[in-house]
């Protein structure tokens, strides 16, 4: 099924290749090179790309492209899939999926790539197998590995990979035995220019950080199951249960894993809970204008609106803006935002067409997704559980317990500004 | 310099890359750097010797290796050697050291072939680490150099016989991934050994084996055959996948060797990895098109004894209970769908698309649609995932856009989406749009309009321009809207603007002379050449309609002729000729003039043109015939053109496969076969030994087949694996039953089919597919036709015909008609179209069909709603609908599974809007709150009644903080609807909540307050809203009936209106006053009506038995007997009512 794959950095350079089968050529990445020049933004490439013999789906992470080289008739999905896997799995690996973890790790990227895949239709690709079979390099085994010639490839064999439960690895052992649940959800909304809300709708996921001895059988059961309205489970859910009982029963891999991510369903529009108003003003004959920007907090039950982060997206053609927040503070990366095509300065003339603003930001909703209690059978320790409640929070913090509540992020974007223009940031920030 | 010169670059050559550092402390001999270039061909040489000690004598392998080591003391390469050097010590950490500098050098794409033979030897260490990477060599460069490979086969071949199962799998895994030729039979003797292992493991790696070997020597294609249909009998989840692989790419028409495995891998398939049910479910849409009968097919009518009792006997499947069922299915095709179903829960983005494409291929057409959810479930995961499901969905959008709308807002454009997102997505809207909701899609369009990606914008026009043409409603909105854009600043829209325009104005040749001059008038401005030549191309179609300005445009464009782009030059010379046509004596000098341009233009389009049109309308002497038609030819009626979606071709293609993302078809795509019209023999998935045996509650008013018995054979010899055997009895004990049970109800459907089927193609006949249905089933079916002729009309979770069918008004007649021309099938399709009761009204308002037939027999306000759904197109259905409806089937499986089994609560029929004032705005404050019962299952609580309550601010300042108070009693169980913020003068919003009335029609009192007032209401329900519906047959309905005699009796003698007397009246009468759902029934005097409390679920069945002279017997059978008597007189009540 996949070929070759080929990592092609942000600077067009082939900084690694793998084959499964008889090689393929790297020039056939030329194809695919072509894609990029079209492509004005490094998203716009398409992901399926057609060349003469082969067929090249890519896709980005990391600023990396992953290109896989297929010859023959798959679903597409199925190998954009496996990439993103083996995204995550460098990631959980390297911490980073950099172009510079990636090189410094070649080796145990190679090995990595070797069991994932054979003869490219996918072999293993849950972490716990992988890490049973290539431990991951920590700076302590490496020191250890160069003075004393060990390795890095595990000593005994993987025995998940045959048992009924071939997430979790075997002979797992801890002193504290801990479970950690993060329930977040987020809001994602489309707000129109006049301030209402086109579309509002809450995701949610569980991660779970499982840290238990031996083989647990865990059940967790939810106060009110019937927001879910669309789930997507972990492998190791058992179907069946959840549709008789509404109750996720599971063993569980070891490690981080995400248990359950799922759609809320409310039959009211989803309250959102700060407002934002935006105006934009051109001076006419000057490449300057002028952004207002108002956000503030809604009525919110009594919960204050934390940590709120509004970025915005402007256009290439601003080469400078100069905000004044009125609280907190702003940054302004001019590469980013202003680096990209300088070209298409010139095109655009002073008007007053103020494009929509369009706003995605995650933040607390109407009910939120309880989970009533967790047992554990199979197992005679008593764990430690945890169980975190979050409206989105960026980082999976762990030792962090305490139920936070109305954590928003913010992310505001896409407004049209002139060249070089003057931005007034006025913030109302949240209480 | 390009980019791919760059990388030409990088290209490895055959130079050999520059040594790395190597190691301090380590000794090096650099005078080797100097070394002689002979030494590639020593290399070489010794290489020779190897392999000539290699053939005479095999197993002395260990030998040659000593034998390189002591030769290559001189086989000095420029470059490599300190590596080779490293390979050779005696340690094992140098030896890693080295390797992995050498997988550095692969992973780079550099050379590292010249350490082939250092390389090789180490493949018997006892290193795990060293011996992985010189696996990871090995594989990389065996092909290149063939016979050195040869000297580690016989370490594989040892390895093969290893007792640990992982090492005998990796060998198997690399000797199979060395692509050398020689060894082809070594591979194949190892192959079949391996299929025979023990371990899964090692048997999975084989059937990995089996593709390598076939790609390298496909003259093995009968042996791994054999292997192939061994290991498809394997019964472990880890050999599954692996194999359906292999025989998907060995030979993926011996489609025979699937029979015996069928059911097999269908209880296996949930407990597969997750790439192998990708693999396994793709290859069983293919099984299954060639193996079952389309599902698909018009005027099937369904039983609903059968249908309901089908699900009875599957309890994990209550949420199907939903989805009708209009047609007999091979069990075995509905085993596949029920399996594959829970994988739409699947993490696995490839997994969730592949049911969702077996689905849209396999199931009918109503069932669809739970996989709507989940594909726009895939639209929060990674953007390229985003990209295919789009595309997928854009597919699927054209043929059903039902599917699809009521998750219209998901495909709102963000302005982060790539562009390539952006434009699918458009598409998708547009496919969507209609006339209902259309006015939503163009305010979305217009915030479009105005993106900054260009493209997009472009292509946000474009969609405009199909809206307009698709509906026709909207087409001089459109139109003045993109007249609008014409002076927009940005050139791109402009321009893509007239090319729309140009388009709606050729569909709608009525008068727009306005907009054509005003189109002219900016002709000046405009100077994308694809929008001048449209503006030149309307002047000339229509220059009778602008007389005084096309000739002065073609002025400007003499002038300007020179220097236009070809395109516009083309047009020109039309609108000269058409011009010169329609009025000579203003314009012939002109024509002329740029005639002659032409002629000595540099483009041979051109001149060709040009020499066309004046030999076409200048006469003279050497013009023939053609002259006199000139008019004809240049100003024929041109048809408009279609504006289409770029996607209406695609279902050509499989979904979610490469071809379909391509739109071409790539190498190895199968094409997925067309339905057979005789479904080939079933009984080849027998197999001997399956499952044990199930024991079936005998159901009611239901004949076992024999068939289904001869099917599920009881003896068992052999158990499955423990996991599987205990997933899968359960399935296979449901799908048994299911079996029996619907091929005893599907006579019915059979029979209109197979009518259906001769009426249509006359050609083949009916008796084929007879194949199943036994001599009960017809007999059966005869007894059911008798009882359904009379009562075609009031049957609950009516037949949901076939969606086609009900696609769009015409299509439904024209095929009820057809269907009517033999006469066998007559009363079966009418009986069809008829069945859509109003029970399923609200079920179809979501698949947005509508039967035109039901509209007469529906309540007059609900039709008065209900004349939208004539319209082809689907209306905007509620949004809270459907989430109800999906909600519904999850409360279905969690609290109602107390219900006896005969009876199935179904979704609400219609609702008769009557709305009650909760609140009057004289003594609110203006705040005034209507509610009425919205009949559906409340979403809060099993148990509760929903209300929907209308608040209205007719102040004239806003009212905050709107919320519900205390409440009394003070147990009352009220779900609150979530406070509202903030209303605003002569705003409404409407909220719902949810009551526990506990069975008694108490009032619930609670207060309504605002920020500052609090005003007392309350809500007393008619006892007819504190039933739910339920469903049962009439056997069900009479044996439950007995049940309830005596003291749960309650009669009276009524006399109804004589308006009310027909069966439609009644229903509608009685179902106005009560939440009940219609039971069918075989005589026309008995009406029955089944229906259960909400709260603690009692039955309540409604019997009215017809007496002369418009008199009627009425009674109701519950425990409640004081409910009993207030719904009869309320029935009482509303039945005299005329």
């Amino acid at each position: 099924m996949i070929h070759s794959l080929f990592l092609i950095n942000a600077s067009g350079d082939i900084f690694l290749e793998k084959h499964w089968k008889s090689v393929v050529s790297r020039s056939v990445c030329d194809y695919f090179f072509e894609a990029q020049e079209r492509a004005t933004e490094p998203e716009n490439v398409p992901p399926v790309i057609p060349t003469p013999h082969h067929y090249l789906i890519s896709v980005l992470r990391h600023r990396i492209y992953f290109v896989a080289v297929i010859q023959s008739e798959v679903p597409p999905l199925f190998v954009i899939e496996f990439l993103h896997r083996v995204v995550d799995t460098f990631q959980d690996y390297f911490g980073v999926c950099t172009e510079a973890a990636i090189k410094d790790n070649v080796v145990v990227v190679y090995e990595l790539l070797e069991e994932m895949l054979d003869n490219g239709f996918p072999l293993a690709t849950e972490s716990n197998i992988l890490k049973e079979l290539i431990k991951p390099p920590t700076i302590l085994r490496t020191m250890v590995n160069t003075i004393t010639g060990s390795t890095n490839v595990g000593e005994q064999l993987p025995t998940g990979q045959l048992s009924v439960v071939p997430w979790r690895r075997t002979g797992v052992k801890y002193t504290n035995n801990e479970a950690y649940f993060d329930v977040v959800e987020e809001i994602d909304a489309i707000i129109d220019k006049s301030g209402s809300t086109i579309t509002a709708e809450i995701q949610g996921v569980i991660d779970a950080c499982v840290k238990l001895t031996g083989m647990p059988d865990l059940t967790l059961s939810f106060m009110n199951p019937r927001l879910l309205d669309d789930v997507s489970f972990h492998p190791c859910v058992r179907f069946k249960r959840w549709e008789a009982e509404r109750i996720l029963s599971f063993i569980p891999p070891d490690g981080n894993f995400r248990l359950l991510s799922y759609h809320v369903s409310s039959q009211n529009l989803v309250a959102i809970p700060v407002y934002i108003k935006h105006n934009i003003t051109f001076r006419e004959g000057s490449s300057q204008g002028r952004f207002d920007l108002t956000l503030g907090p809604k009525q919110t039950m009594g919960k204050a609106v934390e940590s709120v982060l509004v970025s915005s997206q402007l256009p290439r053609g601003v080469l400078n803006a100069n905000l004044n927040p009125t609280q907190g503070t702003y940054t302004f990366d001019p590469v980013t935002k202003a680096g990209r095509t300088p070209a298409e300065v010139g095109s655009r003339s002073a008007g007053s067409d103020a494009p929509p603003a369009r706003l995605a930001h995650t933040a607390r909703e109407v009910e939120r997704l309880k989970v009533n209690r967790l047992d554990m059978y199979g197992e005679k320790y008593k764990p430690f559980k945890g169980i975190k409640y979050m409206t989105k929070a960026g980082k999976f913090q762990r030792d962090d317990l305490v139920c936070i509540t109305g954590v928003s992020t913010l992310t505001y974007e896409t407004v049209t500004l002139e060249p070089s223009s003057i931005i007034t940031f006025t913030s109302a920030g949240p209480n | 310099m390009t980019k791919a010169e760059r990388r030409l670059q990088w290209k490895p050559g055959w130079r050999a890359p520059r040594p790395p550092p190597a190691p301090s402390g380590l000794p090096l001999d650099f005078s080797a750097l100097t070394s002689k270039i002979g030494a590639m061909r020593t290399v070489l040489v010794s290489a020779e010797n190897l392999q000539l000690t290699l053939k005479t004598e095999p197993s002395q392998e260990e030998q040659a290796l000593t034998h390189t080591k002591s030769s290559p003391k001189e086989t000095h390469k420029a470059g490599n050697e300190d590596l080779k050097e490293m390979l050779e010590s005696n340690k094992d950490s140098l030896k890693l050291e080295a390797m992995k500098r050498v997988v550095g050098l692969i992973a780079k794409g550099k050379n590292a072939s010249e350490l082939f033979p250092a390389v090789v030897k180490n493949v018997a260490s006892k290193n795990i680490e060293l011996k992985k990477l010189v696996y990871v060599y090995l594989v990389r460069y065996a092909e290149e150099q063939q016979d050195l490979a040869l000297l580690s086969i016989s370490t594989f071949q040892r390895a093969l016989k290893d007792p640990n199962q992982f090492i005998r799998g990796s060998a198997l895994r690399v000797l199979s991934s060395i692509r050398v030729p020689i060894i082809v039979p070594i591979m194949m003797l190892a192959i079949k050994e391996a299929a025979a292992d023990l371990s899964p493991y090692v048997r999975k790696t084989s059937a990995h084996a089996i593709q390598k070997l076939y790609s390298m020597d496909p003259d093995q294609k009968e042996q791994l055959i054999e292997v192939i249909e061994k290991l498809l009998k394997d019964k472990s989840t880890l050999v599954a996948g692996s194999v359906v692989l292999a025989f998907e790419e060995v030979c993926p028409d011996r489609i025979d060797l699937i029979h015996k495995n069928y059911r097999k891998l269908c209880n296996l398939l949930v407990d597969v990895e997750e790439w192998g049910q990708v693999v396994i479910i793709s290859m069983l849409t293919r099984y299954a098109r060639t193996q079952f009968t389309s599902p698909w097919k018009e005027g099937a009518t369904f039983d609903e004894n059968n249908e309901k009792a089908f699900y009875e006997s599957d309890s994990e499947e209550k949420k199907d209970q939903m989805e009708a069922q209009p047609y007999i299915m091979d069990p075995d095709h509905r085993l596949l769908l029920r399996n594959t179903k829970p994988l739409l829960q699947s993490r696995n983005t490839a997994v969730v698309m592949s049911v969702a494409q077996l689905y849209w291929h396999l199931a009918p057409k109503h069932e669809v649609n739970i996989v709507t959810k989940s594909l726009v479930r895939l639209l929060r995961s990674h953007r390229e995932v985003q990209y295919i499901v789009l595309q997928n969905i854009a597919t699927m959008s054209i043929q059903r856009k039902g599917m699809f709308e009521p998750f219209m807002k998901s495909f709102y454009v963000r302005s982060t989406d790539a562009t390539h997102i952006k434009t699918l997505k458009l598409e998708i809207l547009t496919n969507l749009a209609n006339e209902a909701n259309i006015s939503t899609i163009l305010r979305e369009f217009q915030t479009y309009v105005k993106s900054q990606d260009k493209a997009f914008a472009a292509a946000t026009i474009q969609a405009i321009g199909r809206c307009a043409t698709n509906i026709s409603e909207v087409t001089d909105t459109c139109l003045s809207g993109l007249v609008l854009l014409l002076s927009n600043r940005d050139e791109t829209v402009v321009a893509e603007s007239v090319v729309v325009i140009k388009k709606l104005l050729q569909t709608q040749p009525t008068q727009h002379s306005e907009i054509i001059k005003h189109m002219a008038k900016l002709f000046d401005n405009i100077t994308v050449s694809m929008a001048r030549a449209s503006i030149l191309w309307l002047m000339g179609e229509y220059c009778e309609r602008v007389p005084k300005i096309a000739p002065d445009v073609l002025r400007k464009m003499a002038k300007t002729f020179t220097a236009e782009e070809d395109i516009v030059k083309l047009q020109t010379v039309n609108l000269a000729a058409k011009l010169y046509l329609t009025n000579s004596k203003q314009t012939k000098l002109l024509t002329q003039y740029i005639l002659n341009l032409g002629k000595y233009d540099q483009s041979y389009d051109i001149r060709d043109r040009t020499r066309f049109i004046r030999q076409l309308i200048v006469p003279n002497e050497k013009s023939g015939a053609l002259n006199k038609y000139a008019r004809r030819i240049l100003l024929a009626p041109k048809p408009a053109p279609v504006l289409e979606s770029a996607f209406k071709d695609r279902d050509r293609y499989q979904l979610g496969t490469l071809s379909h993302s391509l739109n071409t078809k790539a190498t190895g795509y199968l094409e997925l076969s067309d339905w057979p019209a005789v479904a080939p023999d079933q009984s080849v998935r027998n197999v001997e030994v399956i499952e044990p045996v199930q024991e079936w509650a005998p159901l009611v008013g239901k004949t076992k087949k024999p068939k289904s018995d001869k099917f599920y054979s009881d003896d068992e010899e052999e158990k499955e694996e423990e996991r599987s055997e205990s997933s899968g009895s359960k399935d296979s004990s449901s799908s048994s039953g299911s079996s029996s049970e619907e091929s005893g109800s599907g006579s019915e459907e059979e029979s209109s089919e197979e009518s259906e089927h001769t009426s249509s193609d006359s050609g083949k006949s009916s008796s084929g597919s007879e194949k199943s249905s036994s001599e009960s089933d017809s007999e059966q079916k005869k007894k059911k036709k008798m009882m359904k002729a009379p009562q075609k009309k009031s049957k609950p979770t009516a037949a949901f015909s076939d969606s086609d069918e009900n696609g769009n008004g015409p299509v439904a007649q024209a095929s009820s008609s057809s269907a009517k021309s033999s006469s066998d099938s007559e009363t079966d399709s009418e009986d069809d179209s008829d069945s859509d009761s109003p029970a399923t009204q609200q079920k179809k308002k979501r698949d947005v069909k509508l039967n035109p037939k039901v509209e007469v027999k529906s309540k007059v306000e609900v039709s008065l709603l209900d004349l939208d759904d004539f319209s082809p197109a689907p209306t905007n259905a509620p949004k809270s609908l459907v989430v109800s409806s999906s909600l519904l089937s999850d409360l279905e499986g969690l609290s109602l599974s107390n219900i006896s089994s005969t009876m199935q609560v179904t979704t609400p029929s219609f609702g008769p809007v009557k709305t009650y004032e909760l609140l009057h705005h004289m003594t609110g404050k203006g705040l005034s709150a209507k509610y009425h019962f919205s009949r559906q299952p409340c979403l809060y609580q099993p148990n509760m009644v929903a209300v929907q309550v209308i608040l209205t601010n007719s102040s004239d300042h806003s009212l905050e903080e709107i919320h519900i108070g205390d409440r009394s009693p003070a147990s009352l169980n009220i779900h609150c609807f979530n406070t509202i913020e903030r209303l605003e003068p002569e705003a409404s919003v409407t909220v719902s909540m949810g009551i526990d009335f506990s069975d008694s029609t108490q009032a619930a009192n609670f207060q309504l307050c605002t920020k500052e007032d609090q005003f007392s209401v309350s809500i007393q329900p008619a006892v007819g809203e504190l039933l739910m519906p339920s469903t049962m047959t009439e056997q069900d309905f009479i044996k439950e009936q007995g049940k309830l005699l005596g003291m749960n009796e309650t009669s009276a003698t009524i006399t109804m209106a004589t308006a009310n007397t027909s069966s439609q009246a009644i229903s509608k009468h009685v179902l106005c006053a009560a939440n009940v759902g219609v039971v069918s029934s075989s005589e026309n005097s008995f009406h029955r009506f089944a229906g259960q409390t909400v709260s603690s679920g009692a039955l309540v069945l409604v019997s009215l038995e017809l007496k002369e002279s418009s008199t009627a017997l009425l009674t109701i059978n519950t425990e409640k007997s004081v409910m009993a008597s207030m719904l009869l007189r309320d029935l009482k009540q509303s039945l005299a009512q005329a």
